[in-house]
């Protein structure tokens, strides 16, 4: 059936976004993978639809629109952290740590 | 109320006050308004007098024998002392009151001319209507309290104006020295009151004179002690043994104060008091005989003092104890009109003394030493004439002023006790001695005035010639009031008093002492004139004798007994005894105590205490050192030690935070998978 290779493909997106999460330093780069792990997850939506309803086609919608105003703001504090500290790397990013 | 002038009695001590209190801001704002502060001040006395005749006109005409009371305000209103201010006129405040405005009014105008060049012109004048409010204030009230207040505050102004001239420490001290010498007599008077106040009930003369023959036993111990505290209140205001030391060193005030306050009005105050009290002292017959007793030794003893005495204001100072010795012998042997009479007369005359000698020191430039003056009578006429007329007042030469008081005096005294009278008499001729020894020295004979002020020797300004004058002619009249009977006269001044003297001594069943004994014969009293005028006339004529006609003998009298004229010079060691016994020891106190205060109070208490709360604060800090903050900081370690392992994880590094995350969601996963496995199998 159809189910079983796109579920593998949606785990293997979703584990190279938090992946890249968890080992790159590029602030962008972090912000990509995030998109990465969220259409990922639309696809498992989209795959177990067929079989379990409209529902999960319904939710694709919500994570299209949840993204996209994730991708507003993000990008935003991404520029504002740029003109801030001429870097968008996340290791200038420590002011939460004491000293 | 009495519907008449009488009551504008209150209108002379108001005048005197507004005039203390216009002059007292000129001397603060302008000081240099000269013409205005005379006005003023002199201005105010005038108008004083004026209304004082007014008051005592509409007194004589309600032929009162009554003493008119008027109240003006409550003052202490406690529980059953219930003290009002209140004036009282009758015979004996009214003669006061004329001879305080009277002879103040003329001293008033012959200070203008004598203190004209003073730069506290405006303040002499201010102090000068006080004093004259104060002393109103005292012969007008109508309490002990009031007589009291206007007591206190003739001393306040008589210690302003001896200390008048400050920037000399002798001036101040001897403010000082008359000021403290009062309040010994204060004390006095204060008992006094207490005890009155506690015996009758009141302190208004009228209750007090009321209820005294009822509440004190006649002749009792109470009586006796509150009149010999008032005769020593009297003792120090009126400069009396033991407490008279203070008035020659008063005259280092200027010379128009030493005739208004220390020779007329002040003074004399002590005399007053025994007049207005002359029921007690009737009361009181050892009291009355130490009044008398002390009047005759203090007259004889201060004018033994004047006779060597080089300062022309000193032996006039002498002089004024002496006479007001005379005084208190009077109202001492219950001759209370021949007290007051002489009062007057002494007022009248000692104020023209003083005055004349005032105008004497400032024709010489400020010169008072006798030995630096002589033959002045042409260059002065004018005050060398009315000084003539004073002293032979004083001398008691008929018809002045002083024959007629001082002769009362004797008689009355003779009648009493023979011995007082024998030293009042020895006092009469050396008064007569010791004033023409002054006027021989200042007026005539050789003059000895230093070159450069002969050339500035000028007869005073009318200014201060004409109250002079006017006194010279009171001096002469001023007795004629009291011409007495056995000359052909009627004693007028002794009827006018009669309702505060002898009224109230018949009114009551004890009889005064003084009236008890029989009057004496014409030919007693005949006799007793012409003994008291021929001792003046030896007395004159030994001045005579000793400071014109054999100028060297008073030194070689001197050189024959120089251990006594040495003590007559030294005035009878009496200061300096006074020093060695109350002042040396008061300061020795004074040691004692500044020892103590800078040994034990300083050394001990403060230093002490200093160290004490030093070495308190030391444990103290080191118990908050050590302890207290040992403990806050080991708390702090331990939490920090025991918090590194978490400070640990705090990277501050976004992905080990989200490296975290995911592991502890693997770990949730695989742990729920593993359940759901094993439930589905």
């Amino acid at each position: 059936m159809l189910l079983s290779p796109a579920l593998f493909i949606s785990a293997v997106l979703f584990t190279l976004g938090v992946a890249g999460v968890l080992f790159r330093r590029n602030a962008i780069v972090i912000f990509m993978c995030v998109e990465l792990m969220l259409n990922a997850v639309n696809l498992t939506f989209v795959a177990l639809a067929q079989s379990l309803g409209m529902g999960g086609q319904v939710f694709v919608f919500f994570v299209m629109a949840v993204a996209a105003a994730e991708a507003a703001v993000g990008l935003a504090i991404i520029l504002a952290v740029y003109r801030h500290k001429q870097s968008v790397s996340l290791q200038t990013m420590n002011l939460l740590k004491d000293g | 109320m009495t519907g008449t002038a009488v009551d504008l009695i209150w209108l002379p001590p108001a005048l005197a006050l507004l005039g203390f209190v216009l002059n007292g801001t000129l001397a603060l704002t302008r000081p240099t308004a000269k013409t205005l502060v005379s006005v003023i001040g002199a201005g105010v006395l005038l108008a004083a007098f004026a209304a004082s005749i007014a008051v005592f006109s509409a007194f004589v005409g309600l032929h009162a024998d009554e003493p008119v009371v008027l109240r003006y305000w409550s003052w202490i209103p406690v529980g059953t002392l219930q003290g009002d201010v209140a004036l009282q006129v009758d015979q004996l405040s009214l003669v006061m009151l004329l001879v305080v405005t009277g002879v103040g009014s003329l001293i008033h105008l012959f200070s203008i001319g004598y203190m004209k060049e003073d730069p506290g012109y405006a303040r002499y004048f201010a102090y000068l209507n006080l004093f004259v409010f104060f002393m109103l204030v005292l012969v007008l009230g109508a309490s002990f309290p009031v007589m009291f207040v206007g007591w206190e505050g003739v001393g306040l102004c008589s210690y302003l104006l001896i200390g008048f001239w400050y920037n000399d420490a002798a001036n101040a001290t001897a403010g000082r020295k008359a000021f403290i010498m009062n309040r010994i007599g204060d004390f006095g008077f204060m008992v006094a009151m207490f005890m009155i106040f506690w015996s009758t009930g009141s302190l208004d003369f009228g209750t007090v004179f009321t209820h005294a023959p009822n509440a004190l036993a006649a002749g009792g111990r109470t009586v006796t002690v509150i009149t010999l505290f008032l005769f020593l209140g009297c003792t120090g205001k009126s400069a009396q043994i033991p407490l008279y030391t203070w008035l020659p060193d008063a005259m280092a005030g200027p010379t128009p104060v030493s005739a208004l306050i220390h020779a007329a009005t002040m003074v004399t105050a002590g005399v007053y008091l025994v007049a207005r009290c002359n029921l007690l002292f009737a009361m009181a017959p050892v009291s009355s005989a130490v009044v008398a007793g002390v009047g005759a030794l203090t007259a004889l003893f201060a004018a033994t003092i004047a006779l060597k005495q080089w300062d022309i204001k000193k032996v006039l100072a002498y002089s004024t104890i002496s006479q007001l010795g005379y005084m208190f012998l009077g109202v001492g042997t219950g001759a209370i009109s021949a007290g007051m009479f002489h009062l007057i007369t002494h007022a009248f005359f000692k104020a023209l003394l003083f005055l004349g000698s005032g105008s004497v020191i400032h024709a010489l430039s400020g010169e008072q030493d006798m030995r630096k003056m002589g033959a002045l009578w042409a260059k002065i006429p004018t005050t060398a004439k009315t000084f003539l007329a004073g002293t032979l007042a004083i001398a008691g030469i008929p018809p002045l002023a002083g024959f007629f008081s001082k002769d009362e005096i004797l008689g009355k005294t003779f009648e009493h006790s023979p011995g007082l009278w024998l030293i009042g008499f020895i006092t009469a001729g050396l008064t007569a001695l010791y004033m023409f020894r002054l006027v021989f020295m200042t007026f005539f004979g050789r003059s000895r005035v230093d070159h450069e002020v002969e050339h500035h020797i000028h007869e005073s300004p009318k200014t201060m010639t004409v109250p002079l004058m006017i006194l010279a002619v009171l001096s002469v009249i001023g007795g004629w009031i009291g011409w007495p009977a056995a000359l052909g006269g009627s004693n007028r001044f002794e009827h006018f008093l009669e309702p505060v003297v002898a009224a109230r001594s018949s009114e009551n069943s004890w009889s005064a002492h003084g009236a008890a004994v029989a009057s004496h014969s014409a030919e007693t009293e005949y006799g007793l004139m012409l003994a008291s005028v021929l001792i003046a006339l030896v007395g004159i004529w030994l001045a005579y004798q000793l400071y014109i006609k054999n100028p060297a003998t008073p030194g070689k009298l001197a050189a024959s007994w120089p251990w006594l004229y040495r003590i007559v010079y030294r005035k009878y060691y009496v200061d300096e005894i006074y020093d060695a016994m109350f002042v040396n020891r008061a300061k020795d106190l004074g040691t004692a105590l500044g020892v103590f205060d800078a040994r034990i109070v300083d050394r001990l208490g403060v230093d002490g205490t200093g160290w004490l709360t030093r070495f308190t604060s030391d444990v103290s800090i080191w118990w908050d050192k050590w302890i207290v903050d040992g403990l806050v900081n080991f708390a702090g370690r331990v939490v920090q030690i025991a918090s590194y392992p978490v400070r640990m994880l705090q990277t501050g590094l976004f992905s080990s935070y989200a490296l975290l995350i995911v592991l502890g969601v693997i770990i949730l996963l695989g742990y729920y998978g593993h359940r759901v496995m094993q439930l589905l199998r």
